[in-house]
């Protein structure tokens, strides 16, 4: 019964998401690719938080770390998108940051790590910043075209197109870190979690464990990257701020950690929100800043999971006896 | 964040002149850092909060008493509202918000504080505008003073003076007094010192606002150095925070070297590097954390 | 014909925290197939010498060899590679994760398949057959849906030492088994580990005698972080030093 509920609901939401574009007005389409590209994000920060257990509020090194290497091959060496290389070179590169940064940070107990990254973060927030020559500073890179298959007849530059450029990407994503999250690999991370020192007891090499989900992660942070860059046209340093780290975490949060869908829900969320909110008032990173605090104080098991348990409670009303 | 010194200067004749400006600079915003690192570093390492508006206290502090000193032009009044302001602000936050029972894990209080992060800084902007500002000096410390070539503000000899007096203070609190020794002794065994009779709550309303005032105080020391500004929040929040991983949770001590550390380190890259000066201080954090993941006080 | 070699040399064995002396100059050695028994008064430092034993925690000083290789300085999953395993005095299992996710962790952890990323954990039809086994033997089969934190505390206890049996280590190090379990329940763990196999070396910390002298072929008594006595059960109880001391108080049962 649940599995073909579940086969149903995501049947449901596969044809809503392919279906919507012809349904509604550009702009809505336009935001539907955001939402997706920051589900991914989401997701992959859900893969950390919610299945390992490591809380990161860096998690916008590798987003940013993507898109600014699309930025600057796009713009600077190609001066014009050669997709395969600039998709490669994105994921490749928050891997190696990851990589990197999982070698220093690894070690490091809870709070000490969610500072660590968020300080990593933060500086390299701090380098594109300030670097003029390569990264524009704080104006960013603009001028960044989209990919172009000319054997498709697939013109990105329409609103609609890329939508399903963006589908594509994030359903490949999906099933991927659905795969990933439910490997054996996966049933690690869920054990991880629960008690690291009983896992070093039964064997595992825990530290490695982590480093390769960490790394896994930022590939599909860097993915979001690499969609993003295209997406806006441009590469800023906001996208290494720890704004966007935390927005990753609240739309987790919100949407449910450790169930992977909830943090896409979470992501749509949160994106309407600020757009609904911020046609009435330039004031919405209090209402922002609120939702984060009301997250905390009345769900923090996330919304996916109330939704769950109100569906069971309801149960008995709808399924024939 | 402006930090022009005197006499900065060309290599050559001038190079001693340099070094010296460069290093009082460094240390003068290092105390700075100090103010604002020891009331994180007792937040996290005694009391295990996470607290990410610490930045926002700053700015918060120094924009009221921006606003105290314009009204009054007395920079006294302004420091003593800046910091009862944000003390008073400090209990109220931790008494309704961050002492209940949905904030105990440091997830949550991430996430709660940063909410007030996202709150205040919108507030400040909505308040006082997003033009950088800077409070004026006070008149009696206005002025310079040499030191055979070297040329330096008065304020900012006060400032070190001021981080030294407070240095002592706190050093005095900690290891002198009841409350010193119950931090030293960690207050999360909440059993233990219930049975001396202590009021924990209590104590740990006390830290919670010493740390927030210690951070209203500095951001309205800090006005006439370093300015008020949009983003100065977590610009100063990030360095108080890498502060603390290089001196370690919970050790003053691993504050006061760690806060000077990276104000010299701040000091000589923003000269020498201007590029990369963020770069430079990353470099620190990796290298001391290398050495010693804990930090270089640390006690994990 | 050359000696057997010993499954566990333990060396000068000390460990400080801070000024506080844990462990002093403990050394033992024990046969493979031993069972040793460790027994002592609260906080003599039986549980930091398993902590040490087990890769937990870094002794200050002296050197530990199991079955010849000098494992002092080994991080603990390699250890329990080599073929030792624990159990914990507190239950440190899977709480949020089901009876059949803990057993099928527990053998996951020497293959391969913990690093396999794109695997369903549901498509090892081996490793779920063999799950099956050990459960239905010990009669835990018709709860492996059910969270670990729901099971009675007696079922906990007994889910540590099928997940530590399963994992066919070598050198088991049982940190009070039988602590919070009825007195049927406890004679039930004795007669489990009395049908350990042979190849099964068992180090036992319990805090009761009836227990531990039903099981012990050696006992070393620590006090204080230092060796006491160590020998035969009769030769132990036999010890003024340790009668005094420890034993003879309430215990009469010799």
């Amino acid at each position: 019964m649940k599995n073909s509920m579940q086969f149903l609901g995501m049947a449901i939401l596969a044809a809503f998401l392919v279906l919507l574009p012809l349904l509604l007005p550009s702009f809505y389409t336009g935001l539907l690719s955001l939402i997706l590209i920051f589900a991914i994000f989401a997701m992959s920060l859900d893969i950390l938080q919610g299945y390992t257990g490591l809380p990161s509020l860096g998690h916008a090194a590798f987003l940013g770390t993507a898109a600014y290497v699309v930025g600057v091959l796009n713009v600077k060496v190609f001066k014009g998108c050669c997709f395969g290389v600039e998709l490669v070179s994105g994921i490749f590169s928050a891997a190696v940051v990851a990589a990197l940064l999982g070698l220093i940070v690894l070690r490091s107990r809870e709070v000490y790590l969610l500072m660590i990254l968020m300080a990593s973060s933060m500086m390299l927030w701090g380098i594109a910043f300030k670097w003029r020559s390569l990264a524009g500073g704080d104006d960013g890179l603009p001028g960044i075209s989209r990919p172009h298959f000319s054997l498709i007849a697939w013109d990105l530059a329409g609103t609609t197109h890329f939508y399903y450029f963006v589908l594509l990407f994030f359903s490949i994503a999906a099933i991927l870190m659905y795969l990933v999250v439910h490997s054996s690999f996966g049933h690690t991370l869920l054990g991880i979690r629960e008690s690291e020192t009983r896992m070093q007891s039964l064997g595992y090499n825990v530290w490695l464990q982590k480093y390769i989900a960490f790394i896994v992660a930022a590939m599909f942070a860097g993915l979001s990257g690499v969609l993003l860059a295209y997406y806006n046209g441009f590469v800023s340093p906001t996208e290494l701020h720890l704004v966007t780290s935390a927005e990753g975490l609240i739309m987790v949060i919100l949407g449910g950690a450790g169930t992977l869908i909830g943090p896409a829900i979470g992501a749509g969320i949160i994106l309407l929100v600020k757009n609904f909110v911020s046609c009435y008032t330039e004031h919405w990173m209090i209402i922002l800043g609120a939702i984060y605090i009301f997250t905390v104080m009345f769900a923090p098991q996330g919304i996916y999971r109330l939704f769950k348990q109100l569906l069971q409670k309801w149960r008995p009303l709808w399924k024939p006896s | 964040m402006s930090l022009q010194g005197e006499g900065r200067g060309d290599r050559g004749p001038h190079r001693m002149v340099f070094v010296i400006t460069q290093i009082i600079n460094g240390i003068v915003f290092g105390m700075l850092l100090f103010l604002l690192a020891t009331g994180l570093t007792l937040m996290l390492g005694v009391m295990r909060i996470v607290n990410l508006a610490h930045g926002s206290y700053y700015l918060l502090g120094g924009y009221i008493g921006y606003s105290i000193a314009k009204v009054t032009h007395n920079f006294f009044l302004a420091c003593l509202g800046g910091f009862l302001a944000i003390g008073i602000l400090g209990m109220v936050i931790y008494k309704t918000i961050l002492e209940k029972r949905f904030a105990r894990e440091a997830l949550a209080q991430v996430l709660i504080t940063f909410g007030m992060l996202l709150i205040i800084s919108d507030l400040c902007r909505w308040i006082w505008g997003g033009t950088p500002l800077a409070i004026p000096k006070p008149s009696l410390l206005e002025g310079v003073i040499h030191l055979g070539e070297i040329v330096f503000p008065v304020y900012r000899l006060a400032m070190i003076i001021i981080g030294i007096l407070i240095t002592f203070f706190l050093w005095w609190f900690q290891e002198k007094t009841k409350y010193g020794a119950i931090v030293r002794a960690g207050v999360d065994d909440e059993e233990m010192t219930q049975a001396t009779g202590i009021n924990i709550s209590l104590v740990k309303t006390l830290i919670f606002s010493l740390g927030a005032l210690l951070a209203g105080f500095a951001g309205v020391v800090g006005g006439p150095f370093v300015g008020l500004s949009v983003g100065l929040d977590m610009e100063i929040l990030l360095l108080a925070i890498v502060v603390v991983i290089i001196g370690g949770m919970g050790s003053l001590w691993g504050a006061l070297v760690g806060a000077l550390l990276i104000g010299l380190v701040d000091s000589f890259g923003k000269s020498l590097l201007p590029e990369l000066s963020i770069f430079t201080i990353f470099a620190a954090m990796v290298i001391v954390l290398a050495i010693k993941p804990s930090g270089l006080f640390g006690t994990k | 014909m050359e000696a057997p070699l010993e499954a566990l040399v333990v060396e000068n064995l000390s460990k400080q925290f801070g000024g506080l002396n844990a462990l002093h100059e403990v050394s033992f050695r024990v046969d493979p197939g031993e069972r040793l028994a460790i027994i002592g008064p609260n906080g003599a430092g039986k549980t930091t010498l398993f902590q040490i034993l087990s890769g937990m925690v870094a002794p200050s000083s002296g050197r530990i060899l199991a079955f010849g290789k000098d494992i002092t300085k080994w991080a603990a999953h390699r250890r329990a590679a080599l073929g030792i395993g624990r159990t914990f005095q507190i239950t440190n299992l899977f709480l949020k994760l089901t009876v059949l996710d803990n057993l099928l962790l527990a053998m996951e952890a020497s293959g391969l398949a913990r690093y396999n990323l794109f695997r369903p954990v549901s498509s090892y039809k081996h490793l779920h057959s063999q799950a099956e086994n050990i459960l239905k033997q010990s009669g835990m089969w018709d709860r492996r849906d059910i969270p670990v934190r729901s099971l009675s505390y007696g079922e906990q206890r007994q889910l540590e030492i099928i997940l530590t049996l399963s994992q066919n280590r070598s050198l088991l190090l049982l940190d009070e088994p039988t602590c919070g379990l009825s007195p049927e329940e406890a004679r039930g763990f004795v007669s489990i580990i009395r049908s350990f196999p042979r190849d099964y070396t068992v180090l036992l910390i319990d805090h009761d005698m009836d227990v531990t002298f039903e099981i012990a072929e050696k006992v070393l008594v620590l006090h204080f972080g230092r060796v006491l006595a160590f020998g035969s059960p009769e030769e132990v109880k036999g010890n003024s030093q340790v009668q005094e001391i420890y034993m003879g108080r309430d215990d009469e049962s010799s």
